[in-house]
């Protein structure tokens, strides 16, 4: 094996941001105590902002011996990971006020390097690299979660998915190992090869199958791997909670779909149903427990348990325009997502945070421009046209249609109708209740973030078309 | 015939102290009988002809690992009486769950087939095994290796930043007061008669200067001298 023959540059992105962050952690290690963060967010802003240019430079195609891969599917979710991460960098410098300095400098380093391992993740074209940046991106996550050490719930935040996510890793390095038993291989272009070549898929191979999928899940928090998701996504960092919703999700989809619809994409009768199960357990699950929660972040995480079912239902379509319908899904979720955390990051009254649903009460007579572009989110997930939420959610609805799935379709819509009850609470919340004491006035970090977020979900109508054949390429350059 | 025999020994010492390292009452006896399962994977590795695997297993797992893991087992003050109190309660439940993976995993196991196209047996290359492995790591897969890298970049960035504490609780020297110190700054040498004691002398004699003088500022419930030392200390640690 050469070396010459590695296509190096294909990683250009990936080369850039590693040595970006090595740089920016010993840099900022000197700096006086207590005054690194500033210099940190800023360039690791500006590092994610170039590795977004280098990702759309970067040439195409397969190297380092097999295990990497840069395609219009790696494009797509990489641009969707770094605008997440991006948005949760400048969430976390905005977050940090005079009055709670609680994250360290390390933060904006840990989440660049956590996307480091996504977009890894995104780029995998062998089991091992995948596994690789789920590990690089997961421990970053686990580590962030933990972050407000002086909080009990941060740690018990970090502790919790640390110790879940390790045994989720287990279960799917344990079926990686199987599927490796059976063909012989971890290069997805050997695996596509060695499962076509199996008349019937053998026991063991769809075990590992299995296995894979289930630790996958997990990264995907979707029912019934979803335990973790609302203690930790109330207990770390709003800024970190804004990032776990994002950044990694996409990259665990993007491994979804990769090793789905690509080396496993053969044998797809025999995975199908399960996804059509999570898929369908996911969005009642979401939509139900959601409806008592009074902590807007928790209320958050089963939303996010939801949309992961909706989201999951173009796979289970297993079809060209179900892959479409789920990236485009995803790009919505992104902004709305982002959007969201925005205002729930600048919830706060006498510069200490609060999280309560009721702590909106009155937002719409006290601070009107938050309240609506909070109540923008709230419509966008219930899916309401001609918002983000809904091209995405009638994309999907339309690819499950076409491809037989009845059944799904029809739980999906009930599941939203549900769903629309505990978005549009808030809503209500916000209009219809007593004015409370006045939060305070957020910080113009955060009025940029929900307020760009807010545009945006407004205008994705204008943006569909350019959206919609950006996934097109990339559905096509995973399915060929 | 040997080998079998070689084998069957190191397989059944396995299974036995791995068994015993869950079970075993003592956690320090755990961490012995889980290096004694570490010597015994690495003699399977050596029956399998992989010796450099053998000596790495030893070297990583037991030299470091397995010694980190009795560090903490004795440093750390874990009630392991505590750890297991849901034991009991939880055990018939989790032994169902397991059984029945277990037994899902003998059926997977027990017709397993390989890919028909890779079912040939991949040919010796002419290399020893340390280098195939040099080959492997360093060339073929150094993406992945400088991933892992990284990893453990990341590792250590949250060791530090979720243990390091900014309030110094222990007690710390001013190593440059220290050295500057002499003798007579701190000891008084009496000569005393047989039998006879300080007291008698008129009580302890307390040293000339104290342990606060050379002390850190801020350490051992010292209030700190001035804010522009502590300024003037930390840039000192910068630089």
């Amino acid at each position: 094996m050469g070396v010459s023959s590695f296509n190096w540059a294909i990683a250009l992105p990936e080369i850039a941001l590693a040595l970006a962050g090595v740089v920016i952690l010993a840099g900022v290690v000197l700096q006086p105590k207590g005054e690194g963060f500033l210099p940190a967010t800023v360039l690791s802003g500006a590092a994610l902002l170039g590795c977004m240019v280098l990702v759309l430079v970067a040439p195409q195609g397969h190297g380092y011996a097999g295990t990497f891969v840069n395609d219009g599917f790696a494009r797509f979710m990489k641009i969707l990971v770094l605008a997440g991460a991006l948005v949760a960098v400048v969430l976390g410098a905005s977050y940090r006020t005079r009055e709670q300095r609680t994250l360290p400098f390390e933060a904006p380093v840990l989440i660049l390097f956590s996307t480091l391992g996504a977009m890894i993740m995104a780029s995998s074209a062998n089991l091992m690299t995948l596994f690789v940046g789920l590990e690089l991106s997961s421990l970053s996550i686990y580590i962030l979660c933990a972050l407000e050490r002086d909080n009990v719930l941060s740690s018990e935040a970090g502790l919790k998915y640390f110790i879940l996510g390790s045994l989720a890793s287990g279960l799917l390095l344990y079926g990686i190992s199987l599927v490796y038993g059976f063909a012989g291989t971890m290069e997805y272009t050997g695996l596509i090869e060695a499962v076509r070549s199996a008349a019937i898929p053998p026991m063991g191979l769809v075990v590992g199958i299995v296995f894979v999928l289930v630790g996958l899940s997990f990264k995907l928090s979707v029912v019934p791997f979803h335990m973790w998701t609302p203690d930790v996504y109330q207990g770390a960092p709003t800024p970190v909670t804004a990032y776990m919703a994002g950044a990694p999700k996409f990259a665990a989809f993007a491994l979804f779909l990769r090793v789905m619809a690509g080396p496993f994409g053969a044998v797809a009768p025999r995975w199908q149903i399960l996804i059509e199960t999570v898929s369908v357990l996911s969005m009642v699950y979401g939509a139900f427990a959601a409806i008592p929660q009074t902590n807007i972040k928790r209320l958050m995480a089963y939303s996010s348990i939801g949309h992961m079912g909706y989201a999951l239902m173009g796979l289970a379509a297993a079809s060209m325009a179900g892959l479409q319908a789920t990236l485009v899904y995803l790009s919505a979720y992104l902004i709305m997502n982002a959007g969201t955390f925005g205002c729930i990051a600048a919830m706060r009254r006498n510069g200490r945070e609060v999280n309560g649903i009721a702590d909106l009460a009155g937002l719409g007579k006290t601070d009107p421009g938050m309240a609506l572009a909070l109540a923008i989110f709230m419509f966008s997930m219930v899916g309401a046209p001609p918002l983000a939420g809904f091209f995405g959610k009638f994309l999907v609805f339309a690819a499950a249609w076409q491809a037989g799935l009845y059944p799904l379709v029809a739980v999906g819509a009930a599941a939203s109708i549900v769903g629309a009850y505990y978005y549009l609470r808030i809503v209500k919340v916000m209009y219809f209740d007593a004015p409370d004491q006045a939060l305070d006035r957020p910080a113009p970090g955060l009025l940029l973030v929900s307020g760009g977020m807010g545009l945006a979900t407004v205008l994705f109508i204008a943006v569909l078309g350019p959206i919609l054949s950006f996934a097109h390429q990339a559905a096509i350059a995973l399915v060929g | 015939m040997m080998a079998q025999l070689v084998f069957y020994i190191f397989t059944a010492v396995l299974l036995f102290s791995a068994c015993m390292v869950i079970t075993a009452r003592n956690p320090v006896h755990s961490v012995l009988f889980l290096i004694l399962t570490f010597f015994n994977a690495s003699g399977l590795f050596l029956v399998a002809g992989a010796e450099f695997l053998a000596m790495l297993l030893v070297i990583v797992y037991v030299g470091a690992v397995a010694v980190l893991f009795l560090f903490v087992v004795m440093m750390l003050d874990v009630d392991f009486g505590q750890l297991r109190e849901g034991f009991q309660k939880y055990a018939p439940l989790g032994g169902c769950v397991g059984g029945i993976l277990f037994a899902e995993l003998v059926l997977a196991f027990s017709h397993w087939e390989m890919a028909p196209s890779r079912a040939a047996p991949i040919a010796a290359p002419e290399l020893t095994n340390t280098a195939a492995l040099g080959g492997l790591i360093y060339t073929h897969y150094v993406l992945l290796f400088q991933a892992c890298g990284l990893v453990l970049l990341v590792a250590m960035i949250g060791a530090i930043t979720l243990t390091l504490r900014e309030k110094a609780t222990g007690r710390r020297q001013n190593i440059t007061r220290q050295h500057a110190r002499t003798r007579a700054d701190t000891l008084e040498m009496l000569e005393l008669d047989l039998g006879e004691s300080v007291a008698d002398r008129g009580g302890f004699l307390r040293p000339k200067s104290s342990y606060n003088e050379i002390a850190v500022p801020g350490s051992f419930g010292l209030v700190p001298e001035t804010p522009t030392n502590e300024v003037a200390s930390n840039k000192e640690k910068g630089a």
